[in-house]
């Protein structure tokens, strides 16, 4: 699903350039439920947004889907983000003058969905998330775990192949926090792809694999123990 | 072009447009006055040129007026302050000798009177006047008709008087065609009754004789007070009317620089200065209406501008869900697109309402300042569209800046 070989990524910062990612191989499969760590700054979410199109790599190659992601342009990259990918972020991101319904089907409205048919996958997300009640509520009038669970339905509504999550938890207490990793696995049972960036230990210890990051290289690669929580 | 008829593309509009408030009133308010302001002022504009031609309108625009004054320089073995009149003589020479150049020439006397009619009187200007004073100031007429060539020939003893005098003079309801007025004691016979022109006139309420009526009754001989000259087409008329004096002069053994012996007045000259006047008020109108619509327009980009720095975060977040920049773009322009329409209808229907409110004010009855104050329906199509083409480039600037950057970059503003 996610093949990435030799990838390297720099910041200019005025006339240096910061070397972030040094020399990332990394390959996932369809159906991973993959976490990264590592000490802040090490280079994890700038691994995300490269595998999310968000961000564009200097060297090295990067296979999405089989497909080589070169010099994409942004129309390209964007009918991509569209049909493999969803992303859940620490911050939400939500858009804040619409209601949930409305955010959660923002993704189909540009995947080209007439409106009718939109809310109506999108109401079914939100139910599956259990946040069905709240569907007329704006963002402000919402949890912050309500909040992340809109995000997900949001991730989740055009089917992704991939989930990419940077910190979703991170703004959570402890309950919400495992609702939202049991919302993630219940999605990976279902098949899908997903990646996430955590701090903390007994988040990762609830994903099947855990990549440890550490100045821009790869330190550690393992499958997990106690695959049975 | 489908996506103009998508309710999810006026959706999103309409969310964003309600979303920022602030932006969609200052911006509405910019263009709203400026379209405002060029409505307004072109139909103060108009409304004033049309107060001028009400005001000329029946008058022929190249005419010359010419009467005597006294001599403000000896000549010729006379004193100065010498008093002379113009004569028929006068008229005969100019005629033959401008017979090129004057189209018309009404030759008047004029003298005030009482007019009596039975019990019912009223003092009124009178003028002994030629058929050719109509053709070089409308008389219109409702009832009867202007005096004719017969009744200068037969010296007849008929009037043609204004509706003022008929009001005054005869009962409601009476015919007044036909009926015998008294004046200065002698009988005339009414043969029309004519309106006033609302416009300037030098006669006022006058009651018209034929000319060869007045002369004989009020014994003025060859004398004349003044005469109306109009010019053929295309004669330069100020040269005409210096040629007309100077023979004149000549004819009255006046010195040629005398300044007072002769007055004048040049209608063409003074309605071209008039015309000049509101030519310059209507560039002055389009100049300030056009900047102020430019101004407008600029504020409505500023402001676009801000604000899509402003919502760079959700304009991040919408490309991570897999809006394209096409999609971004065109939202954005669709937005500046919309503002300024409905800026520019709204400031069209203020400025039609204001007009609407001078008009009753102040576009009433004789002494209207504007008569009807109105703005042509394509000047407004141009400037509509002017500024729904100029909201759309200058949309397209943070339309551009939206999309230029990386969109995580746009996700890492906060
Ligand atoms: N746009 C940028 N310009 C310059 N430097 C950047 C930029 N984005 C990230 N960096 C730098 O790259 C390094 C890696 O950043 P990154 O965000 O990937 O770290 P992280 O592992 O996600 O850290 P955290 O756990 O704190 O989120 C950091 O030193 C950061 O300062
Ligand atoms: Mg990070």
């Amino acid at each position: 699903m996610i093949e990435i070989k030799k990838l390297h990524k720099s910041y200019p910062i005025g006339k240096d350039k910061l070397h972030v990612l040094k020399g990332i191989d990394l390959h996932i499969k369809e159906g991973e439920f993959v976490s990264i760590m590592g000490s802040s700054g090490s280079g994890k979410s700038t691994l995300l947004n490269i595998v999310g199109l968000l961000d564009e790599h200097d060297e090295g190659e990067y296979y999405l889907n089989g497909q080589l992601i070169d010099n994409l342009n942004e129309k390209k990259a964007a009918i991509l983000r569209n049909k493999f990918l969803g992303f859940v972020f620490q911050s939400f991101n939500l858009i804040s003058y619409k209601t949930a319904l409305e955010n959660v089907a923002l993704p189909l409205y540009y995947k080209g969905m007439a409106r009718k048919e939109r809310l109506k996958i999108a109401m079914e997300y939100l139910e599956k998330v259990e946040l069905g009640p709240w569907a007329n509520h704006l963002p402000n009038e919402l949890s912050g775990g309500q909040k992340q669970r809109v995000a997900i339905a949001r991730a989740l509504v055009t089917q992704p192949k991939v989930v990419l999550a940077d910190e979703p938890t991170g703004a959570l207490d402890s309950t919400t926090t495992d609702n939202v990793m049991d919302l993630l696995r219940d999605i990976n049972n279902e098949g899908m792809t997903v990646f996430v960036i955590t701090h903390e230990e007994e988040v990762a210890e609830q994903t099947k694999r855990v990549v440890r990051l550490k100045d821009g290289v790869i330190i550690s690669d393992e499958l997990t123990k106690t695959k049975t929580i | 072009m489908k996506f103009l008829f998508d309710s999810d593309t006026w959706q999103e509009i309409y969310g964003s447009i309600r979303k920022n408030k602030m932006r969609t009133i200052i911006t509405i308010i910019g263009v709203l006055w400026g379209i405002f302001l060029l409505v307004v002022l072109l139909g103060a504009a108009r409304g004033i040129e049309n107060n001028f031609n009400k005001i000329f309108g029946s008058f022929a625009t190249n005419s010359v007026f010419v009467w005597t004054q006294a001599t403000d320089t000896p000549f010729k073995g006379f004193q100065k302050n010498r008093r002379f009149s113009l004569t028929l003589k006068d008229v005969e020479i100019l005629k033959s000798e401008y017979s090129e150049e004057i189209k018309l020439l009404a030759p008047r006397n004029q003298t005030s009177n009482l007019i009596v009619k039975g019990f019912k009187t009223g003092t009124f200007q009178v003028s002994g006047d030629y058929p050719v004073l109509d053709k070089i100031q409308k008389k219109d007429l409702l009832y009867g008709r202007f005096l004719n060539g017969n009744d200068i020939l037969s010296t007849a003893k008929v009037c043609v008087i204004s509706e003022e005098m008929y009001k005054q003079l005869f009962d409601k309801n009476e015919k007044p065609i036909g009926q015998l007025v008294k004046i200065n004691n002698i009988n005339y016979k009414v043969v029309g009754v004519y309106k006033r022109s609302q416009g300037v006139s030098f006669d006022g309420d006058s009651a018209y004789i034929p000319f060869t009526t007045f002369q004989k009754v009020y014994n003025t001989g060859n004398r004349i007070d003044w005469m109306m000259i109009t010019a053929n087409e295309g004669i330069d008329i100020e040269q005409m009317e210096a040629d007309i004096l100077l023979t004149l002069k000549n004819l009255h053994k006046v010195h040629p620089e005398d300044k007072r012996a002769f007055g004048s007045v040049n209608l063409g000259v003074e309605i071209a200065k008039i015309t000049g006047f509101l030519t310059g008020m209507q560039f002055l109108t389009w100049f300030v209406g056009i900047a102020t619509l430019i101004a407008g327009v600029f504020a409505i980009g500023n402001i676009l501008l801000i604000t899509v720095k402003e919502r760079t975060k959700e304009i991040g977040i919408r490309r991570a869900l897999g809006a394209t920049p096409v999609s971004i773009r065109r939202q954005i322009v669709l937005e500046s697109i919309f503002l300024t329409t409905v800026a520019g209808m709204l400031g069209i229907v203020f400025g039609a309402l204001v007009l609407y409110f001078l008009e009753m004010l102040v576009g009433q009855g004789d002494d209207a300042v504007l008569v009807n104050p109105t703005v042509n329906i394509p000047i407004i199509l141009i400037a509509f569209l002017t500024l729904t083409i100029l909201g759309t480039l200058i949309g397209l600037i943070p339309a551009y800046m939206a999309t230029l950057v990386k969109p995580i970059e746009a996700l890492r503003e906060e």
